[in-house]
């Protein structure tokens, strides 16, 4: 109760302040049409490589770029933590007796907001330039639901470094290597059987490419279930390990103050 | 009760040996203001962190309302109200939004809640700001609003860091009739630092005076400065002189003593002072010193400071920041 109470207070608070900046709103609306389209003409020809298969390129981009979009906007949530440091929202918090998880599934929340609403626009894009999905809504509620999964870890993870280093540098300096690395030796962009063996044998342990695979698999057709719920499983294992670590970094950021 | 707050020898060290607490010990009386005094860097930030459960001691104890602040650090949060050096309301959103949200966090909800925010709006002259964000008000509206936002839960124990750090003269005004306001009105306890003595002085029923991480003196600013028997003297030399010039002229005087000198200040204090002029003048005359100016005055607490801390008080801003 006190619970839910404090994470909805912490989600409509993140909220307000996203709502409230029309340049976020845009930037929003219009990141995921650049990257759909650009990609989409960039990599057009993989489909005419021999061995690939599952019809167009944007098709089979969709997912890749939903899962993608999902961490690189989620990986920065530890910013508005910095953030709140430096002007002492932080210390309030810490001071009174919210719950500390509400802290973390507050601002988790926010992002898997951001995550739907961006999915949405790219599956809608990716519809108006002649992708498909043979599954219907159900595959794409799917695969947004393991974005928002692998999302919320991010956010999570990062939320718990921000604790940890404090400074905007560091978490900069660790977000942008690591998310792009891992969207890489993924399967988002690039059919698994034309990567390179030691890509694909990294991917396997690639969380990124846990949620790429499930996502496709379940929007598009012959759908390998047994490989979405595994997948699914995973991500949902390490969301509770990403939550717990950050959940727990508060202590150390108030040793460290 | 007795005690509102308890701290004992407690002790803080910040990485590469930076010794923020080194043994504080302090009892503040419930019903009172208790102002924790001294310059920058010398653990007042540090002690109310401990006390209001954000930060933990390397050692010690310390309870607030009779509770262990370390033990049952929720128990002590439901209590207390803090406001810290920044801000802390959020910057996207109203003033009413961050009382409410306050008022959430404390579990308050419904009708009192409503109450309780317009009642604060309205005591705080923020009713007609309310309805705009926070990033429009100004340093004082803000402040006001900080001070809001502490009462909220309304607390028994009422932390105050620094609050008129940065303020205008008449916001800070303001600001100490408030604070006077709280104790008498609502029986609150106060803890409040600052590095302006004169406010302790104005607010404080009891004062602290911290230096390096320990209380250097404790009691009512009255009885701190009754201590200190005698008159202030301070001497403006025309030309900087060097210390034992000085201590050998007024070493004999009878009635003198504490004398110590910076730059081309000498300070002392003397029993007598408008009997202890004229003959300092001509002391420091016999050795060649020229006197520029000098000033006699009831001891303040910048006396109390100098006799308990052995130097004389600076509050200048950029003393630097104590470890965050």
């Amino acid at each position: 109760m006190k619970a839910a109470r404090h994470t909805w207070q912490i989600t409509l608070r993140y909220l307000r302040a996203l709502f409230r900046q029309p340049a976020w709103i845009g930037i929003t609306l219009i990141q995921p049409m650049i990257w759909l389209l650009l990609f989409g003409a960039l990599f057009k020809s993989i489909a005419k490589i021999p061995g690939f298969h599952g019809g167009s390129y944007i098709e089979f981009l969709t997912p890749g770029l939903i899962v993608m979009l999902a961490i690189s906007s989620a990986g920065w949530s530890g910013m508005a933590y910095i953030e709140d440091m430096n002007i002492g929202v932080m210390d309030r918090f810490l001071v009174s007796p919210i719950w500390r998880g509400a802290l973390n599934a507050g601002s988790v929340a926010q992002q898997v907001i951001i995550i739907a609403l961006q999915s949405l626009i790219v599956a809608g894009l990716s519809l108006a330039v002649g992708g498909h999905f043979p599954n219907g809504v159900g595959g794409v509620a799917i695969l947004i639901g393991v974005s928002a999964l692998l999302g919320a870890s991010f956010a999570s993870l990062s939320n718990a470094l921000a604790l940890v280093v404090r400074q905007r540098e560091s978490l900069i300096g660790a977000v942008t290597s690591v998310t792009l690395p891992l969207t890489f030796l993924s399967t988002a962009f690039m059919q698994q059987t034309l990567v390179p063996n030691w890509i694909r044998w990294v991917a396997r342990f690639n969380p990124v490419n846990w949620a790429v695979q499930a996502g496709r698999s379940a929007a598009t057709q012959h759908t390998d279930w047994n490989l979405v719920l595994t997948r699914t499983g995973l991500l949902a294992a390490l969301l509770l390990v990403s939550a717990w670590l950050a959940t727990r970094s508060f202590n150390s950021y108030q040793r460290s103050i | 009760m007795a005690e509102a707050i308890i701290a004992r020898e407690l002790r803080k060290s910040y990485p590469k040996d930076v010794r923020a607490l080194d043994g504080l010990s302090l009892q503040a009386e419930a019903g009172t203001i208790f102002a924790l005094a001294g310059p920058n860097g010398a653990g007042k930030s540090t002690t109310v962190k401990i006390l209001t459960t954000l930060s933990r001691p390397d050692s010690g104890e310390a309870q607030v309302t009779g509770i262990d602040v370390l033990r049952y650090p929720d128990r002590v949060r439901q209590r207390i109200g803090v406001v810290g050096q920044k801000t802390g309301a959020t910057p996207e959103a109203t003033g009413r939004e961050n009382l409410v949200m306050q008022g959430e966090i404390y579990g308050l909800t419904g009708r009192p809640l409503r109450q309780r925010v317009e009642e604060l709006l309205e005591r705080f002259q923020l009713r007609d700001a309310a309805d705009r964000s926070t990033k429009t008000y100004s340093g004082g509206m803000r402040r006001r609003l900080d001070v809001a936002l502490g009462l909220v839960n309304r607390p028994e124990v009422l932390f105050l860091d620094e609050p008129t750090t940065g303020l205008d003269p008449e916001a800070r005004m303001e600001l100490w009739q408030e604070i006077e306001r709280l104790v008498g009105d609502e029986e609150m306890t106060i803890l409040l630092t600052t590095h302006y003595l004169d406010e302790a002085d104005r607010l404080a029923g009891q004062l602290a005076i911290v230096d390096k991480g320990r209380i250097v003196a404790q009691g009512t600013p009255d009885a701190l400065k009754s201590e200190l028997r005698g008159d202030a003297i301070q001497v403006e030399l025309a030309n900087p002189s060097s210390g034992d010039r000085v201590h050998e002229a007024l070493r004999s005087l009878p009635g003198l003593s504490a004398i110590g000198l910076e730059g081309s200040t000498v300070r002392a204090r003397a029993e007598h002072g408008a009997s202890a002029i004229p003959t300092i003048l001509s002391a420091l005359e016999k050795e060649g010193i020229t006197v520029a100016s000098m000033t006699l005055a009831r001891p303040s607490l910048d006396d109390v400071y100098l006799r308990y801390a052995g130097r004389v008080y600076h509050d200048d801003a950029n003393g630097g920041e104590e470890a965050a």
